[in-house]
């Protein structure tokens, strides 16, 4: 019991300590994300989208809202603990945690909300600026929460296992320029893969990303390109990978102990 | 008594083949005040490392309070609070903070975390600077930030490396005083330090460490005791040109007043002044040449090398 207990308030306070900063740092992690979605909902929505037409069965600005919402998840809950561990491991004050009597799975699982944390209050934040745009109406509720914390929790993983192996700055912006970004602009944000060939059909159908938005989409307008079933277990497999691999790399010690 | 750490045949290899600890065996009683000394590049902090669980062994069994830390490694953890050489606390944090997330990893509850971090901050003079980031503070501050840190959690065993480098006297003679106020609680503390007054002072047992190796393990009292030849500065009155006769005190002119007379620990000082005063010299003060220790210290060092070849 006391066990628990401790492990209880390790993992609130390193939670705690991850919301402190980046609430303490709001210019540089929740103002960015309004203002670039509200400049996709005015230019992609309601300048380009009024032309486009409907998609889906909804208007374009409809349709991409849920995309545009993911994608700013995924963006934040990846950079959120990338960012926040390798500064930590870059200022030696991980040795803080490392001394202490604290279980590797408290420290992922507090890192990783942490990372949940960023990304739901700026899918919050993005989803409130859309309602400026447009009217949301969500058909699944328990599955739309499912599906942003499963994305979420799959992104903040991805970040700590880049943090752990990521030896100077430019080691945390190689993933995210590099494969988060295409991957989230041809995962479907702002078309329906139906409007592709055959060909790309299929090839999408690896990207993971391509899996969640539709879920999180199918949970808020009810339609998707995809099976909610399979977009489910590729989460569910994705988080589990995920989380054995950082759990393995922290005992492991890689990048941290010599 | 029982021991605070046990080491046997502690090794470390790196990935680079550098092979830092060549087989330790350390014992270190608790309640003693013990001083880690050796060259740079010894092995010093690479033992604190592995005590810390900041650096992984590549074999041999460590124990803290018999504790092994291969099985019961967060129980040892919970036993040890560590002060490392370098400054390794988030610079954008306010000090407060940083204590009572520190005593949050070890799963104190936030009041009680927040009451013993206002107790060291107290103690360790650093109250008045609780809501500053700790960018802002003084080296000598940050240093006492990471003693207030490393007592957090109340531990039974202190490890401190190098906790006074770069900080002025005043401060360095106020931390000694509370470490032997600690170290009188019952706080076993361990300590490596390039100032060797500073683990004479302090220190109970002392062990050298030369590449890898334990040298010598002893208490600080049997150590000095093997110190055969000290040497002194002797100020004189009168202007020194060539260098007096002495008998069997071999001595050299440092500068027109100064003059530097070795004395074996068979003759006395008596002695040295009767030729002194039949040579026509008159002192007007005394002072060791260097700290005891660290002549000691450097025989030692300088033993090992030649018994190995180095």
């Amino acid at each position: 019991m006391q066990y628990w207990q401790q492990s209880w308030v390790a993992f609130s306070t390193i939670l705690t300590k991850e919301i402190r900063r980046f609430t303490r740092i709001w210019p540089q992690t929740l103002l960015p994300p309004a203002i670039t979605m509200a400049l996709y909902f005015v230019i992609f929505g309601n300048l380009i989208g009024s032309r486009i037409g409907e998609m889906g069965g909804f208007r374009y600005i409809d349709y991409i809202v849920p995309g545009l919402i993911m994608m700013s998840v995924i963006t934040n809950s990846y950079s959120n603990v990338v960012s926040s561990f390798f500064s930590t491991k870059f200022q030696r004050s991980i040795e803080e945690l490392m001394v202490a009597p604290v279980s590797p799975h408290v420290v992922l699982l507090g890192y990783t909300f942490g990372g949940v944390a960023r990304g739901l209050m700026v899918g919050c934040i993005v989803t409130l600026t859309s309602l400026f745009f447009t009217r949301l109406q969500v058909q699944h509720i328990g599955l739309t929460v499912a599906v942003v914390l499963l994305t979420s929790l799959v992104f903040s993983l991805g970040g700590f296992i880049n943090a752990v192996f990521a030896r100077t700055f430019d080691d945390i912006s190689i993933v995210p320029t590099f494969v988060l970004t295409p991957l989230t602009y041809l995962g479907g944000v702002f078309y329906s893969i139906s409007l592709l060939p055959p060909f790309w059909q299929a090839v999408s159908q690896v990207n993971p990303i391509l899996h969640m938005v539709n879920a999180f989409r199918y949970g808020i307008l009810g339609v998707s390109d995809i099976p909610i079933a399979t977009a489910l277990v590729i989460m569910a497999l994705f988080t589990l990978i995920l989380y054995s691999l950082s759990y393995w790399l922290l005992v492991r010690g890689t990048g941290l102990r010599q | 008594m029982s021991a605070a750490i046990r080491i046997r045949g502690l090794e470390k290899t790196y990935g680079t083949g550098m092979r830092a600890l060549k087989g330790i065996d350390l014992e270190v009683r608790e309640g003693d005040f013990f001083a880690l000394l050796g060259p740079n590049g010894a092995g010093k902090s690479t033992t604190i490392g592995i005590l810390s669980s900041l650096v992984n062994k590549s074999s041999g069994e460590v124990s803290i309070f018999g504790l092994d830390i291969d099985r019961e490694l967060l129980a040892a953890k919970r036993c040890i609070g560590v002060v490392p050489q370098e400054f390794n606390f988030s610079q954008f944090e306010k000090v407060m903070d940083i204590l009572v997330s520190q005593a949050g990893y070890y799963g104190i509850p936030l009041a009680r975390a927040k009451e013993r971090a206002e107790h060291y901050l107290k103690r360790l003079g650093l109250w008045d600077k609780r809501d500053v980031p700790s960018r802002m503070l003084s080296g000598g501050m940050k240093r006492r930030l990471m003693i207030a840190r490393a007592l957090i959690h109340e531990p039974r065993l202190l490890i401190l490396d190098e906790p006074t480098a770069g900080v002025d006297i005043e401060i360095r003679r106020s931390m000694w005083q509370f470490l032997q106020e600690i170290n009188a609680q019952g706080i076993t503390i361990v300590l490596t330090t390039h100032y060797l007054e500073e683990a004479e002072q302090l220190c109970k047992h002392i062990a050298i460490i030369d590449q890898g190796r334990i040298i010598h393990n002893t208490s600080m009292r049997e150590l000095l005791k093997e110190l055969h030849v000290e040497t002194f500065l002797l100020d004189v009155r009168q202007s020194l040109s060539a260098a007096p006769a002495l008998g069997e005190y071999p001595c050299k002119v440092v500068d027109e007043h100064t003059l530097e007379v070795q004395v074996d620990k068979s003759q006395s000082l008596n002695a040295l002044f009767a030729a002194l005063s039949e040579a026509g010299l008159e002192v007007a003060s005394l002072r060791n040449k260097s700290n005891r220790l660290e002549e000691l210290f450097l025989a030692l060092v300088d033993e090992n090398a030649e018994k190995r070849g180095a």
